[in-house]
């Protein structure tokens, strides 16, 4: 009897699983991105849109200040909570990885991913009524006699916000990474004498650079195209790409000036994630 | 070593303040939802199910739960059904432009769904099916395939090698084999993979925003709520929002996850 392993060629069987995806992806995944390319070079007339191959919505866009004041500073607040949430997530991930048990990291984990099935825009809500001036922080700050501050509708509510979508995920990435790190490495760094911070910056961050750069750079993606925390904690002002691009679709039915945004965002987060990737995969040049 | 423990000690605390950040909001909306003020804040006021009947008296909350459970469940077994596909093909064949194949399939997730969501609307309303129940079903699906194959290959990688052959050598087809081997071997992982795709889905609100039309889902019924005021009806739709994902995702632990990870620890 054939093996059917052997048979390299096409059949029915293997098209019936193969087949699905492809066609799927192509008619609504590959499709749509493509048409939204296109789509940046049609024309609006009288609230309709006509197919042509005009660049005026990228004049109209490119040359705006609003729009490059908006790019500005969306990927500055996207660098910025990349920065700050790798910092924090860093010593609790070092922690978890090499400072607790087995169970303790599996309980941490698995807490972790509760965030991503709770509505983002419900926690969202809830750090409105906590960072409101009558809000919870505060009424306890108030209690000891402090504030009140201004926590909303500034750059700081916006990062408590992109922290809330991108703290949980650049923990577990971080975790991993770090409890992939080879055991007999550090012990050989300690045994040669290596104080405990010299160990972690010489050896175990080196060791773990793949898993920390993919984990900043998952941190990055969500920041950079979230309108829920600019809108709701950062009052919009600017407003962030991701916003222009509601704005812009929403109530001036100008999609294809929305498609421009996106295409740029698309275009400035491919070239983020290959210098990214690029930087994890390098290998270390030998000294 | 007096260091250590010190180090060990503020290493602990800093777990805790890290996990009190990222759950501070979860439970202030949970709480907030028993809470009389219209503007919550402490000291509380009093308890209240308020909210909560509020929302159960709202006929648009429920044609919104109706809306969303179409869409989780059709979206899950869709979902489940490609993913499967698509991680047997995987862990099975190896053809020309696989590589390309695997990222065709795996790379949505990392796309801003702000940027799907208007991509899918341009794409639906040029093709016809914009504003329809089905459009959510759609972009959802594409939205959790990845997730649904990520599951069932990683079951796939558990399983004997041999397992497959000896079926085939015993005479039995190879849909056979699929059918009396391969699914029930991967059942726990296809039970978690509907429970996950589902629960993805049923907190997705930008692209359902976009291209819901009038069906709209419940996550887009709290975005419109919370776009017009301070409202704690927001909490009470959260926190039941919150229970039916927990329940989703304790149910996918219990079948797989948690398998999964006794299993690659006893060997």
């Amino acid at each position: 009897m054939a093996d059917p392993r052997s048979g390299v060629r096409i059949n029915l069987y293997a098209l019936t699983f193969r087949l699905p995806i492809i066609v799927w992806q192509f008619l609504f995944f590959i499709g749509p991105l493509l048409f939204m390319v296109a789509m940046t070079f049609f024309l609006v007339q009288n609230y309709r849109m006509e197919e042509a191959f005009v660049f005026k919505n990228w004049d109209r866009m490119l040359s705006r200040n609003f729009f490059w004041d908006s790019y500005v500073y969306t990927l500055t607040l996207a660098s910025l909570t990349t920065v700050i949430a790798t910092c924090i997530a860093f010593p609790a991930s070092y922690a978890l990885a090499f400072k607790t048990s087995e169970a303790v990291r599996r309980w941490a984990i698995f807490l972790l991913i509760i965030p991503f099935f709770t509505s983002y825009l419900v926690r969202t809500f809830s750090w409105f009524v906590i960072l409101a001036e009558s809000g919870v922080i505060n009424a306890m700050l108030r209690t000891v006699g402090l504030g009140p501050y201004t926590m909303l509708n500034t750059a700081f509510g916006t990062v408590v916000g992109y922290l809330t979508l991108t703290l949980p995920l650049v923990v577990i990435l971080q975790t991993f990474a770090l409890s992939n790190v080879d055991r007999s490495l550090i012990q050989a760094a300690q045994n040669l004498g290596a104080p405990p911070l010299r160990t972690v910056f010489a050896v175990i961050i080196p060791a773990a650079k793949t898993g920390l750069i993919v984990a900043a750079l998952f941190c990055f993606i969500l920041s950079f195209g979230d309108f829920v925390a600019p809108y709701y904690l950062g009052g919009s002002k600017p407003p962030t790409l991701p916003i222009l691009i509601i704005d812009t679709t929403k109530s001036g039915q100008q999609w294809p000036r929305a498609a421009v945004v996106a295409v740029i965002m698309m275009t400035t987060l491919i070239t983020i994630a290959f210098t990214a990737l690029w930087l994890a995969y390098r290998k270390r040049a030998s000294r | 070593m007096k260091d250590n423990t010190a180090l060990l000690w503020f290493l602990r605390s800093y777990i805790g303040v890290v996990f009190i950040f990222i759950f501070a909001p979860i439970f202030f909306s949970v709480i907030f939802s028993f809470n009389s003020d219209r503007f919550p804040t402490i000291p509380l006021g009093s308890f209240t199910l308020h909210w909560y009947e509020t929302i159960i008296a709202d006929p648009d909350v429920w044609a919104a739960v109706r809306t969303s459970l179409i869409v989780s469940v059709s979206t899950a077994i869709l979902a489940t059904l490609l993913g499967f596909a698509t991680a047997y093909s995987d862990y099975r064949y190896t053809f020309r432009l696989k590589s390309a194949y695997l990222a065709l399939v795996l790379l949505p997730p990392t796309i801003p769904l702000i940027i799907m969501a208007l991509a899918m609307l341009a794409w639906f309303s040029r093709i016809g099916t914009s504003g329809q129940v089905y459009s959510i079903i759609i972009a959802h699906t594409v939205l959790t395939a990845p997730f649904a194959m990520a599951i069932i290959r990683l079951r796939l990688n558990q399983m004997d090698e041999n397992l497959e052959a000896a079926a085939w050598n015993l005479g039995a087809s190879e849909w056979r084999t699929m059918w009396h081997v391969i699914i029930p071997f991967c059942r726990p992982a296809i039970i978690s993979a509907l429970c996950l795709t589902a629960a993805v889905s049923f907190d997705e609100f930008a692209i359902a925003w976009f291209v819901s039309g009038l069906n709209k889902t419940v996550p887009v019924v709290i975005l419109e709520v919370v776009q017009g005021n301070i409202d704690p009806r927001v909490n009470a739709i959260g926190t039941f929002v919150f229970f039916t994902s927990m329940t989703l995702v304790i149910l996918a632990q219990l079948f797989f996850i948690g398998r999964a990870a006794t299993r690659s620890h006893s060997g």
